[in-house]
């Protein structure tokens, strides 16, 4: 795949940091705004399909990056897992349990593990958009060949 | 044995995500890892099974259980029928795993196969235990979608276009189980399974939860290819690896379509005279249809594919008798016997067909086809393909002293007392004619005069295939045992009980 | 009630698109099309008028708030539906190298 225009090169360049940055802000207020590690993931995944898409897969060495970001991806959820069965260790002893402490309501630190669920499962999120886009994108370079 | 129930899903789950990471680094760590946790979760299964009885238990994620009432954390539910069939799913999978190790090496992309069925175990097992609706949806969907992939596995052209019918299908299925599961919690607003049950029991509008019914008859109908929703069956069970052959049509139509139904019909809506003639119409003409089509099919697992839902036909139609014989509410002992028969033949179905699709798997395994008449030949070649498929091939057909012989004879009988005449002759008829096609089957895989001139290449599948095999035809002889009845009452009966009093299940997780 | 009528019919467009068009692609839009007129049913049935995101403010008593659950199956079966999609146009990528189209009258190996 070829990359576009200066213009949209230079336009992405621009834009795909405040993207990023938008994502991640998305995932750290999940728990006090609409949103989450679902959406924010959503959104830092796009950022990056954004600049491959200008750029073109060929400026990529495609076969390391997707290998990459499914290892990402397993090691992300399985935190998010351990998260939760170590809730099995802690207070009332129940997969899930929220046993960090809860903070005060509103503040950025709060809510206890529930703000790291959100942060895991963003970079789950974005790793697994990422994996499954660069494969289609994969798929097309070995038909096109 | 609280702390057991959440770790029957986040074992398979957090041991997928492990095989896909340390599957790369440490050559083989899949091969082992993989049986060992579903050893582990079979014995876990085994743990619960001993010490549950005809008791139930709720576990509710989080620590959120009741607010004034409401049930509002995600509930899992443990009671005499859901313990069976986790038993089944640990059961089969560990078995069709064991098999696996030998016949999985002629794929490339080990780990991925070892991932993928820890995450099908994974989704049946939650969908078991859920006693939420959307929480069974997304269980069903993890189970389903890692099915889908499977299916294609062999990336061959038959393969991914099995998976794409059966995907197409599949989300159709789930959209309509989606509408309904949206459409319940409209008028209930709630989707704990038991506390909907009694929110229905305060009154409800009959045809609004009509349309509800049909909706979840025709989703969780596709799941379980019941005969106008079948078209996906044949083709997806056919083209996957033998193994994921044995899961699909062995477990999983039970697990997220036939278990699903019966938990839904029998414990969450009240029961009507409407739908109960419709599960029982559709079980008779799945259980004679599929009989007649699989007669035709020269390709073996085809042939066993379409006799699979022959077989589910006979469990929906004993469903469906129970269900009538409880709408009238005058023969109570013949619809125990007819639950009784239907559960006895789910669980021996579980065996025989994996029993049987693992038999074809080694006939693929060492003879690269599975046309039937290209075979012949083989009993003396591959003496324990050939005997374990006799015995499995019996047992599905209705011969004594096998397995399937006395479940079928217990719906017989149930239909009987009942007054299905109809329904019990059917049943004989279409036992018979299971009988045909199986001996068809056999004559021309194992006692036919050899075709091919390259038969005494042929030698027995290797240690763990035939292993896994000799284990599911020793099962088959082993649970005939359960139509004794101190044994029945101590394996069937906490599962009985719990769908023929169909409010005990609502208000003892309610706690009412 | 239009609003929900709305969602049925565009339910049934999705069903219509599945069930006529001959495109492995536009049977996947089709699919996906299907799942978003549910899951828009979905949020209506959670929607309140005049009701806030539910973010439960102690200083504002009395107020509404539209019902979170909906929203919350929603986004789980957004998750899904991303899964299923992904999952579609692998396999439809997949067989269109093995046979360089897409048209499913020429993909019919299996029958009967």
């Amino acid at each position: 795949m070829e990359g576009m225009s200066t213009i949209v090169k230079k336009v992405t360049q621009l834009m795909a940091g405040i993207i990023f940055m938008y994502g991640i802000y998305i995932i750290l207020h999940g728990h006090l705004t609409p949103g989450g590690g679902f959406a924010g993931g959503a959104i830092v995944a796009g950022a990056f399909i954004l600049l491959i898409l200008a750029f073109g897969s060929s400026a990529l060495n495609l076969k390391k990056e997707v290998s990459g970001t499914s290892n990402v991806e397993s090691v992300a959820i399985l935190i998010v897992l351990l998260l939760a069965l170590m809730a099995l260790l802690f207070g009332i002893k129940v997969f899930f349990f929220n046993y960090l402490p809860k903070g005060e309501p509103g503040e950025l630190v709060s809510a206890g593990v529930i703000p790291l669920y959100n942060i895991f499962i963003g970079i789950e999120v974005a790793a697994a958009i990422l994996t499954i886009f660069l494969a289609l994108v994969i798929f097309k370079e070995e038909s096109s060949k | 044995m609280d702390t057991l129930i959440p770790l029957f899903v986040a074992i398979p789950l957090i041991s997928a995500f492990l095989i896909v990471i340390l599957g790369k680094l440490v050559k083989g760590f899949h091969r082992f890892f993989a049986p060992l946790i579903l050893l582990a979760l079979l014995v876990m299964a085994v743990i619960e099974f001993s010490s549950l009885g005809k008791s139930s238990i709720h576990y509710t994620l989080g620590g959120w259980s009741t607010e004034g009432g409401y049930p509002v954390g995600i509930y899992m539910v443990l009671d005499g029928f859901s313990v069976l069939m986790l038993c089944i799913i640990n059961l089969i999978g560990f078995i069709a795993l064991f098999y696996s190790l030998s016949y999985i090496r002629k794929y490339t992309a080990e780990s991925n196969y070892y991932a993928l069925f820890c995450l099908i175990i994974a989704g049946m097992n939650g969908v078991v235990l859920s006693g939420d609706l959307f929480n069974l949806f997304v269980f069903l969907e993890v189970s389903v979608i890692s099915s889908y992939a499977l299916v294609a596995f062999g990336v061959g052209k038959t393969e991914l276009e099995a998976s794409f019918k059966y995907q197409v299908l599949g989300g159709l299925a789930s959209m309509l189980i989606l509408l309904a599961i949206g459409l319940i919690y409209w008028k209930t607003k709630t989707l704990n399974i038991a506390d909907v049950r009694n929110v229905l029991d305060a009154g409800y509008s009959k045809p609004y939860y009509i349309f509800i019914q049909v909706l979840l008859i025709s989703g969780f109908g596709l799941k379980a290819a019941i005969i106008p929703f079948h078209a996906w069956l044949p083709d997806a069970h056919s083209s996957a690896p033998s193994p994921i052959s044995a899961m699909l049509s062995g477990v999983l139509i039970k697990a997220v379509g036939i278990y699903v139904l019966i938990r839904l019909f029998f414990n969450m809506f009240v029961f009507t005279h409407e739908i109960a003639v419709v599960f029982t119409t559709l079980g008779a003409i799945s259980m004679v249809i599929g009989a007649f089509l699989a007669f035709m099919q020269w390709d073996v697992k085809r042939l066993l594919a379409y006799s699979s839902i022959s077989q589910i036909g006979y469990v929906v139609m004993a469903f469906g008798m129970s269900m009538i014989l409880l709408v009238r509410g005058d023969n109570y002992t013949a619809a125990a016997l007819a639950i009784a028969g239907g559960v006895y033949h789910m669980v021996n179905h579980a065996v025989f067909k994996g029993l049987l699709f693992l038999n074809a798997g080694a006939l693929e395994y060492r003879l690269d086809t599975r046309d039937l008449k290209k075979m012949g030949g083989l009993s003396s070649a591959m003496p324990v393909t050939s005997s374990t498929s006799f015995m499995a091939s019996m047992s599905i057909s209705g011969i004594p002293p096998f397995n399937g012989f006395f479940s079928k004879l217990i719906i017989i009988i149930a239909a009987i007392n009942g007054k299905f005449y109809l329904l019990a002759t059917l049943a004989v008829v279409i036992s018979f004619i299971t009988l045909a096609y199986f001996l068809k089957f056999q004559r021309y895989a194992f006692f036919n005069k050899p075709l091919q001139k390259s038969i005494e290449k042929i030698r027995e599948v290797p240690f763990s295939m035939s292993f896994s095999m000799v284990v599911l035809a020793i099962l088959c002889l082993a649970l005939s045992l359960l139509a004794f009845p101190s044994i029945n009452d101590a394996i069937l009966r906490p599962a009985i009980h719990v769908l023929m009093q169909s409010d005990i299940y609502s208000t003892t997780i309610m706690g009412l | 009630m239009t609003v929900y009528i709305l969602c049925f019919v565009l339910f049934l467009v999705g069903l219509y698109g599945v069930i006529t068009r001959r495109n492995l692609i536009k049977i996947a839009i089709a699919l996906s099309i299907m799942e978003f007129s549910i899951f828009l049913m979905l949020v209506l049935i959670g929607y309140i008028d005049g009701g806030l995101a539910p973010i439960v403010d102690p200083d504002l008593a009395g107020q509404i708030y539209v019902d979170p659950l909906p929203q919350a199956m929603v986004l789980t079966a957004i998750v899904i539906g991303l899964a299923t999609t992904s999952m579609l146009m692998a396999i439809a990528i997949r067989l269109y190298r093995k046979y360089k189209t897409f048209d499913i009258r020429e993909i019919k190996n299996l029958r009967g």
